[in-house]
C-alpha cells in the first residue's frame, strides 16, 4: 500500500467548504467522519472476532491441560472442516440475503447414496462423481423453486431440509454402511507430517480462498453484495439477481456433497442420520464471523475466524469437561451477543456524539 | 412582511419562535418560526436541507427542540411524541402514508379508538357509518369498507387527512403531499385543502413547486440554512423574490443549456407496446440532442424508459441503438450497446444506499475494471475518485456510504456511475426530483454538457420549466400514448400541459 492514508484529513468541515457557487448544505450534513483505512481495518467487526479467536486460543494455551498439543490441533480441524466447507458457500448466500436450510440434509443424502452405491459395488471413484453430481442437483432444485418460482428460501429449504433427510432414509434405511477402502478412510484423519493439521485442509483452504477471491475480489463478489442491500437498485445496473442467487445455491449443494462424502468416510460410516443439525453450527458460525443476517454485510476472513471460534471455544469447553449443557448454551449466547453487538455498537456511538454535543457549543448556521 | 388578509390580526392557533434543535455537532434548526393563523393554507419553502422537514418534525413531536417558544391557542406546549401533538390537535400528512395494508379504510381511520357498540366490542357499523360521514365532509367517495391495499397514494393521503379530521385536528401539516399525484388528485387534494380551511382549520404544506404555492397558499415562510428568513402574503410577493430568498443570491441560468451539434439518430423506438401500460410509442432521439418526455404522473413515461432499457418486457414494437436491435429484457445487454438509465427512485432504483461512494460509482463497470476476473482495486478507487471529483461529489471520504451523502450530490453518484460507462444514449428520469435549487442546477449542466459531447439524451421530467428549458424537442405522453411532439421553439407550458391533458391531436 503505497498511499499516504494517515495523511489523510480525517475530517472535513463541511461548513467550511469553498465557495463553489453551490449553496453548501450545511444543516443536514450528517456528522460522518473518515477514517483512514487501515484504522477501519483495526477496528473493523472482522477484527474483532479475530481478536476473541486470538485471546481464546491464548487462554486454552496456557490455561487448560491437554490444549497445547498437536492432537488438539488434529481433532478440532477434523471436527470443524465440515462447518468451516459449508459455511463458506452460506456466507455468500445469506450475504445476497437468503438462507440455506438444507445442507446438513444434503450432507446425509449423499452418505446414504455412497453408501448403497458402494455396497452394490460401483467403482469408489464413479462413486465420489454421482455423489458431487447429486449435490449440484439437490443445491438446483433449491435455486429454482427460489428464483424461478420466487418463493422464500426460508420456506423452500425448511421443506428440502425435511425431503433431503426423508431421501435419505428411504435410500439406506436403519442400515450403516461401513468396510469403506481403508485407504481412504485413513486419508480421511491422516495429518501433515507432525503438524497435526488434516491433510484435508489443503482441499479446505483451496475451497475457503475459492469462495474469499470470488466474492472480495471478482465482479460477481461486488454484485453479490449490492444486490444483497437491494435487489432493485442491482437489477437496474445490469445484475442478474436471480442467476446469481441460483449458482450459489447450487453451490452449498456441491460443497454439502464434498462434505458428506469426507463425513462418510472420515468416521467409515454412511448413515441417514449423518450430519443432522449442523446446519444451524454453520449459520451460527457465519452470523458469528460478521455476516448480516439482513443480507449485504460480511467477508470471508471473518467467516473462518467465526468458525475457528466456535471451534475452539466448544474444544476448550470440552477438554475442560464441561457438560454439553453448558457448551450449548455458549454457543447460543454467543450467537445472540453477535447478532446483538452491532446494535450496541451503534447506540454507543450515538451517546458519544450527544455526549461531545453537549461539551461544545453548538456551531451557530448562518442566520441572515 | 406586511399582512392584509383576512385572516391578518387573527391569534394565531400554532406559533413557534426561534426553536433550535442540533444532533450532535450538527444544527438542524438554527431558528425555527412559524406562525399558522385558523383558515389560512400556509406554505413553507427551502432548498432541501434547509430545516423544512426538522421543523415539521419539531411541531409533529417526532423531535425535542433544544430551546424556542411553542405555544399552541397561546398555551406554551412541549410535545414528547407524536401521540402528544395528535391529541393537541396537529396531525401530520407525510408524502407516502403509512396505511395497514390489510386492514379496510374504516379500520384504518378509527385505529386504536374505534367506536364501541355493546359489550366492549367494536361495532363495525358505528365506524363504518363515521367513515362514511367523514368522506362526504371531504367530498371523495371513497368506500370505507375496501381494503386500503391498492389504493392510490392520493386516497391514502385523503384517508390521512379524514383520520385527523375525525381526530379534531385544528392544525394540518402536509409534507410534500403532492409529489407523487397526477394533476386531477392534486386539484382534488387542493379542493379539500380549501374546504378546511374555510372550516377554520389552519394548513401547513411543503411544496417545491411553485405553481402549487401560489395557486394554493394564503401565505409563505422561506426557510434557509436551517433558519427562517421571511414570511409573505402570497398575493404581494413573486416567484422571483422567493426564489432568491430561498438561495441567497441570484439564479441567473437556472437551466443553463449549451447549444449542441445533433449527429445522427441514435434511439429509433417503433411501436412499442405493453398491454395495458403504453400502445404504439414511437420516436427517435439523435446524437447532442435532449429530447424531453413529458406528461403527468401516470402517463406511461417511466415505464416506456423502463421497457427500452430492459429492465421491463414489452410485447409490441422494436427498440433500436445506433441501428442495431436492442435485445429486449436485458439491461446488462442494454449497458453493454451504450445505454445508460438514470431512475426515478434515487434511494431505492439508483443506489445501494449502504455501499460506500465508489463502489457505487463504479459499480456499472464490474467486468471492465476486472483483469483475468480479478478487480484491480486500485483502479477501482481511482475511477471512482476520478468521476466523483469530475462531477464534484462532495463527500468527506469516498469509502463513505453514499446514504451519508446529500440529495444532491446522490444524485450526482448516480450521473457519475452512469458518464463512466460512457454511453451513447443516456435516459435520466426525474433527474432533479429533491434535489436543491443550486445542484439542480449543477445536474441541468452536467447533463447539457453530455448533450454538447454527443451523447442521445432522454429526459423525463415532470417539472415543465426543466422541460422547456433543456429539452431540444419535447414529446408528450398521455394515458400511456404519445400525444405530441412539439420543437423547442414551439414548446410552451400551454402547449405541452394541452397535449398531456387532451385527448387528440399535436399541439404543435
Amino acid at each position: 500500500m503505497s498511499e499516504p492514508t494517515t495523511s489523510e484529513p480525517t475530517t472535513i468541515d463541511r461548513d467550511r467548504e469553498p465557495a463553489s457557487g453551490t449553496p453548501a448544505t450545511t444543516a443536514v450534513a450528517r456528522p460522518v467522519r473518515a477514517r483512514p483505512r487501515w484504522t477501519r481495518l483495526v477496528l473493523s467487526r472482522d477484527a474483532g472476532v479475530f481478536y476473541a479467536l486470538v485471546a481464546v486460543i491464548i487462554y486454552a494455551y496456557t490455561q487448560v491441560p491437554y490444549f497445547a498439543s498437536t492432537q488438539t490441533v488434529g481433532f478440532l480441524l477434523l471436527d470443524i472442516i465440515p462447518i468451516l466447507l459449508i459455511a463458506m458457500p452460506m456466507a455468500l448466500v445469506i450475504i445476497t440475503g437468503e438462507i440455506d436450510l438444507s445442507v446438513a440434509s444434503t450432507v446425509g443424502l449423499t452418505s446414504a447414496i455412497m453408501g448403497v452405491l458402494f455396497a452394490a459395488g460401483v467403482p469408489i471413484a464413479l462413486v465420489f462423481v454421482i455423489c458431487l453430481a447429486l449435490g449440484i442437483v439437490l443445491g438446483a432444485f433449491n435455486g429454482l423453486l427460489v428464483t424461478v418460482l420466487g418463493l422464500p428460501s426460508l420456506a423452500v429449504t425448511i421443506g428440502t431440509l425435511a425431503l433431503y433427510r426423508g431421501f435419505a432414509l428411504v435410500v439406506i434405511g436403519d442400515n450403516a454402511i461401513a468396510n469403506f477402502p481403508p485407504e481412504l478412510t485413513s486419508f480421511a484423519t491422516s495429518k501433515i507430517g507432525a503438524t497435526g493439521i488434516p491433510v484435508v485442509m489443503v482441499v479446505v483452504l483451496a475451497v475457503a480462498v475459492f469462495f474469499g477471491v470470488l466474492l472480495h475480489l471478482t465482479p460477481f463478489g461486488r454484485s453479490l453484495f449490492a444486490l444483497g442491500y437491494s435487489t432493485e437498485a442491482a437489477s437496474f445496473v445490469g445484475i442478474k439477481v436471480a442467476r446469481a442467487k441460483f449458482w450459489l445455491f447450487v453451490s452449498t449443494g456441491f460443497i454439502s456433497s464434498l462434505v458428506g462424502i469426507f463425513w462418510t468416510l472420515r468416521y467409515s460410516s454412511a448413515r441417514s442420520d449423518n450430519a443432522t443439525g449442523i446446519e444451524l453450527a454453520v449459520i451460527a458460525a457465519v452470523l458469528l464471523g460478521g455476516v448480516s443476517i439482513f443480507g449485504g454485510k460480511g467477508s470471508i476472513p471473518g467467516v473462518v475466524c467465526g468458525v475457528l471460534l466456535i471451534g475452539t471455544i466448544n474444544y476448550t469447553l470440552r477438554l475442560a469437561r464441561v457438560s454439553d449443557v453448558v457448551l450449548s448454551i455458549v454457543t447460543g449466547a454467543l450467537l445472540v451477543a453477535s447478532v446483538i453487538t452491532p446494535s450496541i455498537v451503534d447506540w454507543a456511538r450515538a451517546r458519544t456524539h450527544a455526549r461531545r454535543a453537549a461539551a461544545h457549543t453548538p456551531q451557530k448556521a448562518p442566520a441572515s | 412582511m406586511v399582512t392584509n388578509t383576512a385572516t391578518a390580526g387573527i391569534r394565531p392557533v400554532l406559533e413557534l419562535h426561534h426553536a433550535v434543535k442540533t444532533f450532535g455537532p450538527v444544527v438542524a434548526l438554527a431558528d425555527g418560526t412559524i406562525e399558522v393563523r385558523p383558515g389560512e393554507i400556509h406554505a413553507l419553502v427551502g432548498e432541501n436541507g434547509a430545516g423544512k422537514s426538522t421543523l415539521i418534525k419539531v411541531l409533529a413531536g417526532v423531535h425535542q427542540p433544544d430551546s424556542g417558544d411553542f405555544r399552541l391557542n397561546g398555551e406554551p406546549v412541549a410535545f414528547r411524541s407524536p401521540a402528544d401533538s395528535k391529541a393537541a390537535g396537529v396531525s401530520v400528512i407525510y408524502q407516502e402514508p403509512t396505511l395497514f395494508p390489510d386492514l379496510t379504510v374504516a379500520e384504518n381511520i378509527f385505529i386504536g379508538r374505534q367506536p364501541r357498540g355493546r359489550g366492549g366490542m367494536i361495532s363495525r357499523q358505528a365506524m363504518r357509518a363515521q367513515a362514511r360521514e367523514l368522506f362526504s365532509t371531504l367530498g371523495v367517495p371513497i368506500d370505507p369498507d375496501r381494503i386500503a391495499e391498492g389504493l392510490s397514494i392520493a386516497d391514502q393521503q385523503i384517508i390521512e387527512i379524514a383520520k385527523a379530521i375525525s381526530l379534531d385536528a385544528r392544525v394540518l401539516i402536509m409534507d410534500e403531499p403532492t409529489a407523487a399525484l397526477s394533476g386531477v388528485e392534486v386539484e382534488r387534494l387542493f379542493g379539500v385543502a380549501r374546504s378546511l380551511r374555510d372550516g377554520g382549520a389552519g394548513i401547513l404544506f411543503i411544496s417545491h413547486r411553485f405553481d402549487e404555492v401560489f395557486g394554493l397558499s394564503d401565505r409563505i415562510t422561506v426557510m434557509r440554512d436551517g433558519a427562517f428568513i421571511a414570511t409573505h402574503d402570497t398575493t404581494s410577493v413573486t416567484i422571483d423574490r422567493i426564489v432568491r430568498e430561498m438561495v441567497g443570491r441570484d439564479i441567473s441560468a437556472l437551466f443553463p443549456k449549451a447549444e449542441a451539434t445533433i449527429g445522427d439518430t441514435v434511439l429509433e423506438v417503433s411501436g412499442l407496446g405493453r398491454a395495458g401500460v403504453f400502445h404504439d410509442v414511437s420516436f427517435t432521439v439523435r446524437a447532442g440532442e435532449i429530447v424531453g418526455l413529458a406528461g403527468l404522473v401516470g402517463a406511461g413515461r417511466t415505464e416506456v424508459a423502463r421497457a427500452i432499457f430492459g429492465i421491463d418486457r414489452y410485447d409490441a414494437g422494436s427498440v433500436t441503438l445506433g441501428g442495431a436491435p436492442l435485445k429486449p429484457h436485458d439491461p446488462q445487454a442494454s449497458i453493454a450497446a451504450g445505454i445508460g438509465l438514470v431512475p426515478e427512485d434515487r434511494r431505492k432504483q439508483g443506489l445501494v444506499m449502504e455501499l460506500s461512494v465508489t463502489r457505487n460509482a463504479t459499480l456499472t463497470l464490474r467486468s471492465s475494471l476486472a483483469r483475468f476476473g480479478i478487480i484491480d482495486g486500485g483502479r477501482e478507487r481511482r475511477t471512482g475518485a476520478d468521476w466523483s471529483s469530475r462531477l464534484q461529489v462532495k463527500t468527506a471520504s469516498p469509502d463513505l456510504p453514499v446514504s451519508t451523502l446529500s440529495g444532491g450530490n446522490q444524485q450526482k453518484v448516480v450521473l457519475a456511475k452512469w458518464l463512466a460507462t460512457d454511453p451513447t444514449l443516456l435516459i435520466v428520469d426525474e433527474p432533479t426530483r429533491g434535489i436543491d435549487v443550486g445542484t439542480k442546477a449543477e445536474v441541468h449542466r452536467l447533463i447539457s454538457d453530455l448533450a454538447v459531447r454527443g451523447i442521445a439524451v432522454l429526459m423525463i421530467s415532470s417539472e415543465l420549466p426543466e422541460v422547456l428549458g433543456m429539452a431540444d424537442r419535447v414529446l408528450v405522453m398521455r394515458e400511456g400514448r404519445l400525444t405530441a411532439t412539439i420543437d423547442r421553439a414551439d414548446a410552451t407550458a400551454e402547449s405541452v400541459m394541452f397535449a398531456a391533458t387532451h385527448t387528440t391531436g399535436s399541439a404543435a
